[in-house]
């Protein structure tokens, strides 16, 4: 295979590989996977991200992450079952009345329950970067774009709320400043009015602005559709949610025959996927340089499957592998099959695309901050010369 | 092409309607130019055009207006897309996308158009407005004509029999209104696609529109050739002022034209019209080293200042050349790195450092009227308004209402803010900013969105005021207006002051940005009709 062209990798395949890799560690207390999976995750995160401004955001996820683990030690302390032999930190204990009995407050902080709480808190931080990881390498812009036809509509309002959302911070600074012309500095809720008056009638012009300029290009546009597909598209949608209904029912009652459950689900979900093709047809969009699905993104999500299908083998052969030893406390195993699953899923770091490079695909996170919330503009070099010489331009 | 069949529009709630049995035609290929006075439903004629009006905003629209037999009484806006491409006074306010390719193609997509074609438009698209370079490009960070020129080119590559532009040049500096003007003119002569265009910089298309639709008091419209119907018109920029004044006929539209009837009157002898501004007046305000850094991006870098009581100075440059941040920081509520901004005080008293004040005290040495006026008005009616702004600068009851009148006379009280044309919203924020009485007042981009009647008023109230021996600040892109109103020109780039003098000096020497009468009128020191007037007294 000769090095792959830089192109960014569809964002549904960053997607796939990331809720397995998540999948795979959900079952799994065990922290030396637990930090291989993470590490996983850092590596392909930093080695396969591009330069939009979402990719700049797994940092925050691992805060996030850190956060969660720091909660939850908190909490066993203060309210967990301290169990085990080791005592770290003597502490009292209150009793509480009988009505709440089997709630500990405090008590002897013991090594085996605060290892417990604090691995227990890593899966869930480590699930956490496995979305963030998704997140930062997948443009939330172009996975919208890449929804089937019939959902597209949504996307695009959904991708609009994205974009506009920023200036409304814009407009808040701006009516702040403009009060202080007024004299007016006070704060909190006296001044909210006065604040969100002016912001909310700007936010409004603004989207109707937006709104009609949208509807002028285009948007929402259908093609001409005939009665019989119309219908045919309803009974799909509609017989997709009753089969999907029913099948769920199947699988969640066990009195209920065999093949009322998954079967049932599956056309459910099928009739469904067809309803939302058909109706995709009324949609005259199209989409400029689509995503292309080849075997980077292929490999991809086969090496979050990988890391999935590893873990869920090891859990139906030794599952106490997975687990924190606490009782007695002891070096936690290393199953090899779901170190090798976990592993596989690094691969993309190595095997897929690079992302195009920064000066291809500038984004807004340059963005400067201008006086008055006015757009930054961006200007070529000035120079005194340009000042009374005729602007050049074609004729 | 485009075909009114007597059009009137009304909207709910309105006595009047804002068009009344509009019938018209343009023709495919032409340049029609729309003007009117603010207000007078320019753009509610460009909605009908559009479909926009009624199916976005609402009203009732008799008679037929149909884009080349469709007619929009069966066509919403987005099933005309592919014939009629629309573009606003704001082209960040329109775009949906973030970069400068990905909104090229936005049309395209809804148009469901295949993936090759979408390729090839992009392409001839982005040389034919000369933006290749910026193919990548985050919208925001564009200047303001480069904007304007992506969102033509974003309508344009659905290949729209019209183009329909609403004062596509208003929120540009003159070099980004030249470059969109130039694409305009571009558009009709090598695309020819029918265009549609209301500009309030008339004088810059007038010469290459086939007609002119002229939108007139309560919504009465005409249409007819430009040289007859500028004669009439509401509008006029100066070089048709010029020639209805000195009586030629045809009249002349272009600066070209004029220059060529004004033959004799450049071999006069020049008068020096205008006294230089008087330095010797009181010091209003003094600045020193100003420096404005936003992050890492220096705004204003180094600008020493003195403004001098009765002057009006205009502050003129490209957008982003710190002119706005100036002025936020002599006023004294934006950010500023270091230097300082000093007020003599009464008496002997040592002046005072306007930065060391707090809000409500500075705003009685130095006023500022911001860009975007409308920010400063938060109560539901005009008399609110006026009666929080005398609470505020413990002035008599009373005093900003009868500011405001003469500014502005026959603004009703119980009138919400928002729906004030431009013009009078902007008296009652200039009103409630002069209810202090600030010895120095700034204002920042006053003139956008005034018709010529509106900057006459504005003219006048800021001339009274100087009369009154307060010192003007404007910044502004108007170089017609700065003509009009200015003693004293200061040149920004890139933060630094690049130009400081009388206004004959400062603007007369660039050929760009001289206005119309100078331009006409070279080499007199001239820049407005008046002082032709007053020099050549009788029309020959």
């Amino acid at each position: 295979m000769s090095p792959a062209l830089p192109r960014a990798v569809h964002p549904v395949a960053w997607w796939g590989w990331a809720i397995g890799l998540a999948v795979a560690v959900s079952a799994v207390t065990n922290p030396l996977l637990l930090l291989t999976a993470l590490g996983v995750a850092a590596l392909v995160v930093t080695s396969r991200r591009g330069s939009s401004p979402w990719a700049k955001s797994f940092r925050l996820y691992l805060w996030l992450g850190a956060f969660i683990v720091a909660v939850r030690a908190l909490l066993h302390v203060l309210v967990g079952l301290k169990f085990g032999e080791t005592v770290l930190l003597p502490l009292p204990e209150v009793t509480l009345p009988s009505w709440a009995a089997g709630i500990n407050i405090l008590g002897d902080l013991r090594l085996e329950g605060l290892l417990g709480a604090v691995t227990d808190g890593l899966r869930l931080a480590v699930m956490i970067a496995c979305i963030g990881a998704a997140n930062a390498l997948a443009n939330p812009k172009r996975l919208l774009r890449s929804l089937p036809g019939a959902l597209s509509e949504i996307g695009s309002a959904v991708v609009v709320t994205i974009t506009v959302a920023p200036q409304l911070a814009d407009s808040v600074q701006r009516v702040m400043r403009a009060r202080a012309l007024r004299g007016d500095t006070s704060r909190g809720i006296r001044a909210l009015p006065r604040i969100a008056l002016p912001v909310l009638e700007d936010t409004l012009d603004r989207s109707l602005l937006l709104a009609s300029a949208m509807d002028s290009r285009g948007y929402g546009r259908r093609r001409e559709v005939t009665g019989s597909q119309r219908l045919l598209t309803a009974i799909c949608t509609f017989g997709g949610l009753v089969a999907s209904a029913v099948g769920i029912y199947g699988i969640l009652d066990a009195t209920t025959p065999g093949w009322l459950g998954i079967p049932a689900l599956a056309l459910g979900i099928a009739l469904s996927l067809t309803g939302i093709w058909l109706g995709g047809h009324a949609n005259a969009r199209s989409t400029y340089r689509p995503d292309p699905w080849r075997w980077p993104e292929w490999l991809t999500v086969g090496s979050g499957l990988a890391a999935a299908v590893g873990v869920h083998l090891v859990a139906r052969t030794d599952a106490a592998s997975l687990g924190m030893p606490l009782s007695p406390l002891a070096v936690p195993a290393l199953p090899l099959l779901a170190v090798a699953g976990l592993l596989v899923a690094a691969l993309p770091a190595f095997l897929t695309p690079p992302p195009p490079s920064a000066s291809a695909t500038r984004s807004s996170h340059l963005r400067l901050r201008a006086p008055l919330g006015q757009a930054p503009r961006a200007e070529g070099p000035p120079s005194l010369s340009q000042w009374g010489t005729k602007s050049k331009r074609e004729t | 092409m485009i075909e009114f069949d007597r059009v009137s529009v009304t909207f709910d709630g309105a006595m009047e309607p804002a068009l009344r049995d509009v019938s018209l035609s343009i023709d495919e290929g032409e340049l029609a130019l729309v003007i009117g006075r603010t207000g007078s439903g320019k753009s509610t004629l460009l909605g009908a055009m559009t479909g926009q009006v009624p199916h976005f905003t609402g009203g009732t629209l008799a008679g037929h207006v149909r884009i080349d037999r469709r007619d929009t009484r069966d066509h919403r806006p987005r099933d005309l897309a592919d014939l009629i491409g629309v573009v606003g006074q704001d082209p960040l306010a329109g775009f949906v996308t973030d970069t400068v390719e990905e909104e090229l193609v936005y049309g395209m997509e809804q148009l469901g158009l295949d993936s090759s074609t979408m390729r090839k438009r992009v392409e001839e698209t982005l040389d034919v407005l000369g933006i290749a370079d910026l193919r990548g490009a985050a919208l925001r960070e564009l200047s303001g004509g480069q904007q304007q020129r992506v969102a033509i080119g974003s309508v344009l590559t659905a290949h729209p029999r019209v183009i329909v532009l609403d004062e596509p040049t208003s929120a540009l500096d003159p070099t980004g209104a030249e470059d969109v003007l130039a694409t305009i003119t571009r558009l009709v002569h090598d695309l020819a696609v029918t265009v549609v265009v209301a500009e309030h910089r008339i004088e810059r298309v007038l010469q290459y529109a086939d007609s002119i639709i002229h939108v007139g008091a309560n919504g009465v419209v005409s249409q007819g050739d430009p040289a007859t119907m500028m004669v009439t018109a509401e509008v006029a920029p100066p070089v048709v002022e010029l020639g209805r004044w000195a009586g030629w006929s045809p009249l002349p539209l272009s600066v070209r034209d004029a220059r060529r009837r004004a033959k004799e009157w450049r071999s006069l002898d020049a008068q020096p019209l205008r006294l230089p501004g008087d330095p010797t007046g009181v010091v209003a305000l003094e600045a020193q080293d100003v420096i404005v850094a936003h992050d890492s991006v220096v705004a204003v870098a180094g600008v020493d200042l003195t403004l001098r009581a009765g002057e009006i100075t205009a502050l003129m440059g490209r957008n982003g050349a710190g002119k706005s941040s100036l002025l936020w920081a002599i006023q004294g509520s934006g950010s500023m790195r270091s230097g300082s901004v000093r007020v003599p005080a009464s008496g002997a008293a040592p002046d005072i450092d306007v930065r060391s004040l707090d809000a409500a005290q500075r705003r009685r040495h130095v006023g500022l009227v911001p860009q975007s006026a409308a920010d400063l008005l938060y109560l539901d009616t005009v008399g609110a308004e006026c009666a929080q702004a005398d609470r505020e600068s413990d002035r008599q009851s009373g005093t900003c209402r009868s500011l405001l009148d003469n500014l502005a006379p026959g603004i009703p009280d119980d009138r919400h803010p928002r729906d004030l044309s431009e013009g009078q919203r902007l008296a009652v924020v200039l009103a409630v900013q002069l209810t202090a009485d600030p010895p120095v007042l700034l204002l920042d981009e006053p003139t956008r969105g005034l018709d010529y009647a509106g900057k006459a008023a504005l003219r006048q109230a800021l001339r009274d005021l100087s009369a009154r021996g307060r010192s003007v600040v404007v910044s502004t892109h108007d170089v017609e207006f700065v003509a009009g109103t200015a003693d004293r020109v200061i040149v920004m780039a890139a933060g630094e002051v690049v130009a400081d003098g009388t206004a004959a000096d400062v603007v007369v020497s660039s050929p760009a940005f001289a206005p119309q009468v100078s331009k006409i009128t070279a080499p007199q020191p001239w820049l407005t009709v008046d002082d032709v007037r007053y020099a050549v007294g009788e029309p020959s």
